[in-house]
This record gives C-alpha cells, sequence and structure tokens, in this order.
C-alpha cells in the first residue's frame, strides 16, 4: 500500500517539474518533438534510478558513519558525474543503437538539477506517505526515485505533445519559442494541481 | 576601467541571465514565492558565481584540458558547501526556506556556463567583475519576479501588506503562478528590447 501512496504521490501530486520545479532546462530545451522528448525521459529515468542507487548506499555507509554529512553536495555530484559517464561508455559498448539515438542528452543529464535534487531530497527529506513522517529506507528510495522520473517524462510528453501543436499555431510576436511555452506550462501545472489532496 | 563597469552592466540587460539567455530557470521559478526570496536566491547565487569565477580564472591555466569540466565542477561545489554552511549559521530560516535549491546552484547552468565561457579565459578581477553583473541580473530579474507574484499572490511587498487582511490569489505563489508570471515578464521584456533596436 504504502509503495502505491509512494508512487502515485511522486507521479501525480507532487510531479517533478510542474510541481517541484526541477530538471527544466531539458524540459523547455528539448520538448521541441515528441521522439526526442521520449529519449531524454528515458535517459533521465535510467540515470535518477541509478544515480540514487548508488549515492543512498554512499550518504548510509561512508558519509554517514564518519560524519561527513557536509560533503553531500560534493560527493553526489562527482558521483552522477561519473556514472553518466559511465553509463555512456557502458551503453556505447553493449547497445549501440540506444546510445545513437540518446546522442547528447547523455552527458547532458549530468547537469539537469532533477537528478541531484532527487538524491539529496531522499537523503536529507522525511517523507510522509500516509503514517507518521520517516527517512525512506533503500527500497522506498528506490521506488521513490523510479515513480518522480517516470512523472517527469509523463510531463515531458504531454508537454511536447502540445509543443507540436503549438509550433503550427501563428501566436503573437513577443509571445513567440519560450514566452508562449512557460504559460503553457503554467496552465498544465495548474491542471496537475487537481491531483493535489489525493496523496498527503 | 571603463571596461570592468561595461562587463557588469552588460548581466542586467544585454545577457541578462533569465530573460534572454534563459539559464538557471530551476531556482527562478521555484525560489520566488516573495521577492524577499527569490532575492536571497539570487544573492546566494551571486555569491558562488563570483568567488568561483574568480577561483577558476586564477586556476585555468594549470587545469588540463580534458578534466576541466569535473575540476570545475568540485570547484563550484566547494563554494557552494561554504555557502552552505555560513547560511546555516547566520541565516537559518531562509536556509530552511530555500532549502533544497542552496546545494542546487552547483547545476546551475549559469555559474558553470561562466566559468567556461569566461572566466577560464580571463583574468581574476576580470572575472570577478564579469560574476557580480551576470550575479546581479540574476538577482535582479528573481527579485522583479518575487515582487510580481507577491504582489498578485498574498497582496504585499517585501512582506508589508496592502490590502488589510485579504486573501490575495494563491495560484500566483502556487507552481502554476510561476510558469505563467515568468511567461508574460519574458514578453514585456521582450517587446521593451525590440522598441529599443
Amino acid at each position: 500500500m504504502e509503495y502505491f501512496l509512494i508512487i502515485i504521490s511522486a507521479i501525480f501530486v507532487n510531479n517533478i517539474v510542474l510541481a517541484q520545479f526541477l530538471g527544466i532546462c531539458p524540459f523547455l530545451g528539448v520538448s521541441n518533438k515528441l521522439s526526442t522528448a521520449t529519449g531524454m525521459s528515458g535517459a533521465v529515468c535510467f540515470v535518477i534510478t541509478l544515480a540514487t542507487l548508488v549515492t543512498y548506499l554512499i550518504n548510509k555507509y561512508l558519509l554517514l558513519p564518519f560524519n561527513l554529512e557536509f560533503l553531500q553536495t560534493i560527493a553526489f555530484i562527482l558521483v552522477i558525474a561519473a556514472l553518466v559517464q559511465m553509463v555512456e561508455i557502458v551503453l556505447k559498448k553493449i547497445s549501440p543503437s540506444l546510445y545513437q539515438a540518446l546522442g547528447i542528452f547523455l552527458p547532458l543529464i549530468t547537469t539537469n538539477c532533477a537528478v541531484l535534487g532527487v538524491a539529496i531530497n531522499v537523503v536529507t527529506k522525511e517523507f510522509t506517505f500516509g503514517q507518521a513522517a520517516h527517512m525512506l529506507n533503500l527500497g522506498e528510495s528506490l521506488v521513490y526515485a523510479f515513480a518522480t522520473s517516470l512523472g517527469y517524462g509523463l510531463a515531458m510528453v504531454i508537454f511536447a505533445g502540445i509543443r507540436e501543436h503549438l509550433s503550427m499555431n501563428d501566436v503573437p510576436k513577443a509571445f513567440k519559442g519560450v514566452p508562449v511555452a512557460l504559460i503553457t506550462v503554467g496552465i498544465l501545472a495548474m491542471a496537475f494541481m487537481g491531483f493535489s489532496g489525493m496523496v498527503k | 576601467m571603463s571596461n570592468r563597469l561595461k562587463l557588469i552592466t552588460s548581466g542586467f540587460i544585454k545577457n541578462n541571465p533569465t530573460f534572454v539567455l534563459l539559464l538557471g530557470m530551476c531556482p527562478t521559478l521555484a525560489t520566488t514565492t516573495s521577492a524577499i526570496n527569490g532575492m536571497s536566491m539570487g544573492l546566494a547565487t551571486l555569491f558562488v558565481l563570483v568567488l568561483s569565477n574568480m577561483a577558476i580564472s586564477a586556476l585555468a591555466p594549470y587545469v588540463p584540458d580534458k578534466v576541466h569540466i569535473p575540476v570545475y565542477i568540485v570547484v563550484i561545489a566547494t563554494f557552494v558547501t561554504l555557502l552552505q554552511f555560513i547560511m546555516q549559521a547566520y541565516t537559518p530560516a531562509m536556509y530552511e526556506t530555500l532549502g533544497l535549491f542552496i546545494p542546487l546552484i552547483v547545476v546551475n547552468c549559469i555559474v558553470l556556463g561562466r566559468a567556461e565561457a569566461f572566466a577560464s579565459k580571463n583574468g581574476v578581477l576580470d572575472s570577478a567583475c564579469d560574476g557580480l553583473g551576470v550575479g546581479l541580473g540574476f538577482t535582479c530579474s528573481l527579485t522583479v519576479l518575487g515582487l510580481v507574484r507577491e504582489i498578485l499572490g498574498s497582496g504585499s511587498i517585501f512582506g508589508w501588506n496592502f490590502i488589510g487582511g485579504h486573501d490575495g490569489m494563491l495560484a500566483f505563489v502556487l507552481a502554476p503562478g510561476a510558469f505563467i508570471c515568468l511567461g508574460y515578464l519574458m514578453v514585456l521584456f521582450n517587446k521593451i528590447a525590440n522598441k529599443n533596436k
């Protein structure tokens, strides 16, 4: 039951883009076409889940026992950068076609604040799902990370779909490009606000 | 001297990080629930930007080309950690409010962008001026966005309530208001910039 609450909460209620404002740059940057948007969300999904697993373990077995919590920011960003690099190398060897499809998006994920944001959130924040507030354990963290990245993909795909239609419309000159996109996201966020209250 | 002044002022309009370069969108949207929050976030970024620009311009000649990005990120992360300590000690309430977005300055594209585009090729003092200019431009746009959202959303200016007892339009403090306000401010900025051309 609790896992179910985590999933619903992370995908709809606290959507990472529309409610938490993480990962906006790639959200606006690569959402021009539906196909690139799905590619990017796939890559982000993979990296967020993997990064959360590694940073959670590092935090628990390396930083906490030695009272080094203040190194979290530095350690996590280094781990994420190394991880992205490694994923790139492995993917190039194992599945060249997927590597080709993701292309430039892979290295860009390092500076996607959604990855670092989720990693830091998981180890520092107390979550409330149904019962009392508590820190997430490893399983819950992984479910949370995976669901969050699914929410990222969902928002991205919806937005890319809208944007493909938007590009064919005649908007006033000053609104062209990013401004009208931002206003569209605003309305989308308003729609997602309808989910709030479903899960506390 | 006038050259350095130009570096500082160009961050406001011509290279405004928020409205022209579209960098650092996440903190821009997330922390501008009120003018004071926006300003604090801007100043925090300014602090990291100036120090990391100076450190990187001093280090750049000694960093091998292949590993320069990781080195820059570590330098930036060090200053961010420093900032976290300072804010925890002197402004704990603001540290609590801005929360996650203080450590996330590490992945703010403005900081790494300036390091890569300017600081790695210029002198220490010039880089400090550049960091100051871009940081002030960022602070300025965050404060303006925060001000607009605060006026519409809670009916107050810098915490001073002017509609007395009534509630503002809550949506502007919440997520949708952030996107819509920024969108319309950008339209306004485009309009004015096009007229001046």
